[in-house]
């Protein structure tokens, strides 16, 4: 059984959809977090200052890291034997099949955009906030204290190519989760055809309230920048 | 009706293919699509050519050995038939048809359109068969089996086995087969009691032989000429999953 993870094509799959999964858990409490920005620049500190250099907030740090690890290492994996089954020689005519959606057939691609946005976004907030407590400073390269998250996104969505970034990155993110979540309960066999139309639905509510959750806050910022 | 056909030639396995050409004049709309290329075939070994090979038996559509991809469709545009189901009328006048071989690693071109799908039958000998001592032939009632049951263990044995799904998957993966191998006996009796080992095996069997892994994007299920539902995947992961858990 230990090495069915590995060895199985199933068990590949079930590491992808485990490790989806928690991803996804992640991004929404990551996304209600960012909510609170808007609504309180005090509350939203506060929650920055106790997910600082804390043993906690360390090791869900890299727990976090160990799952985006599995889940690309995996996804790259399955990609190369995925293409080596598929042969050499390709069809000449290809369509798009009735019914399939687009983000299914570029999962890979839409996830290298996601880990791109997602070194971005560790540049700009992760190395100026936790990383810089770790080290010991007590003021980032911009001069903030690295508990003012508030200050750090009005600074970063004041500039308008990172708000084009980043809102691309969250198109990505859409797509991919459209495809992603309903994906996972597939994979671990939680699906049939009375529960497809709701496990679809499903996608699209988390995939858009993701999107709309970051999304917001980034506008806000920017749109607050231009007053 | 006239059509011009690009279609993939290849002398054996290991010799390199390619698209020729040929102009196919006056075909009934009624012809079937085999029958179109046999009419061709006729005209080229009147002309001295080598005929083009392509697998094909009972030609009403059950026994799931046409296979071709016509114009970037598995067994062609129209959706839940087989190749030989397939009529000269489903096509514009005039019209350029592309026939390829079935694409993928598991099923190396033999000649021309012909491809070897004896991967599948290797699964289905890894364990898509009932090893139980059923005896006789029982009275038709004698076991209890829920409509349901009966119904969807029909809709996964409907698979003819023509490797489409393989087919058309961009990766190569032989899920909608061993699914509805597995699907179909897991839902009756008699099957049931080898459920996890029939999984396992097939399971198995499928990765050995280098079929990809399965993403969930449903284009086989698109593509099936008996319209095989997905959820027979699902079925397949619960079967595999649980089976390995109780290891």
């Amino acid at each position: 059984m230990s090495c069915f993870l590995s060895n199985s094509s199933l068990g590949r799959k079930l590491v992808m959809s485990i490790s989806g999964c928690f991803l996804v858990l992640f991004i929404l409490f990551h996304m209600s977090m960012n909510v609170v920005a808007i609504i309180s620049a005090d509350g939203y500190n506060a929650i920055c200052g106790f997910l600082g250099a804390n043993w906690y907030a360390l090791a869900g740090t890299a727990v976090l890291a160990l799952g985006v690890l599995v889940h690309f290492v995996y996804a790259i994996i399955l990609t190369i034997q995925n293409r080596r089954a598929r042969g050499n020689v390709r069809y000449s005519v290809t369509v798009t099949e009735k019914g399939v959606d687009w983000a299914s057939k570029n999962m890979l691609a839409l996830g290298f955009v996601i880990v791109l946005g997602l070194g971005l976004h560790l540049y700009n907030f992760w190395a100026k906030m936790q990383l810089v407590e770790l080290l010991g400073g007590h003021t980032n390269a911009l001069g903030y204290s690295p508990a003012d998250g508030v200050a750090l996104i009005r600074y970063t969505f004041s500039q308008w190519y990172y708000v084009a970034l980043y809102l691309v990155w969250f198109v990505a993110l859409w797509f991919h989760l459209t495809h992603g979540v309903w994906s996972m309960f597939q994979t671990v066999g939680w699906a049939n055809d009375t529960w497809y139309p709701r496990l679809k639905c499903l996608s699209n509510i988390v995939a858009t309230l993701v999107f709309l959750g970051f999304a917001a806050v980034v506008v806000a910022f920017f749109v607050s920048s231009l007053l | 009706m006239n059509f011009t056909l690009k279609i993939w030639r290849q002398k054996d396995a290991k010799s390199k293919g390619e698209f020729k050409k040929y102009e196919v004049k006056d075909i009934s709309s009624d012809t079937s699509f085999l029958e179109m290329l046999d009419i061709l075939n006729n005209d080229l070994v009147h002309k001295g050519e080598e005929p083009v090979a392509f697998d094909h038996d009972c030609r009403e559509g059950i026994c799931g050995m046409c296979s071709l991809h016509i114009n970037g469709h598995a067994h062609g545009p129209e959706q839940g038939v087989t190749t030989c189901q397939i009529y000269m009328r489903q096509f514009k006048d005039g019209e350029t048809i592309v026939v390829e071989p079935w694409r993928s690693a598991a099923f190396p071109v033999i000649k021309d359109l012909v491809v070897n799908r004896g991967a599948y039958d290797q699964i289905l000998q890894a364990g898509g068969y009932v090893s139980v001592r059923t005896n006789s032939v029982p009275d038709g009632n004698a076991i209890p089996i829920a409509k349901a049951d009966a119904d969807e263990s029909m809709d996964a044995a409907a698979c003819v086995g023509c490797g489409a799904c393989a087919a058309t998957c961009k990766n190569g993966s032989a899920m909608l087969f061993v699914a509805a191998r597995v699907s179909s006996l897991a839902k009756l009796p008699q099957g049931r009691v080898e459920g996890a080992r029939r999984a396992k095996a097939m399971v198995a069997k499928m990765d050995e032989l280098g079929f990809g892994n399965c993403t969930n994007t449903g284009a086989c299920q698109a593509e099936c000429p008996k319209s095989i539902s997905i959820a027979h995947i699902a079925r397949l992961n619960r079967e595999f999953l649980s089976a390995k858990l109780e290891d």
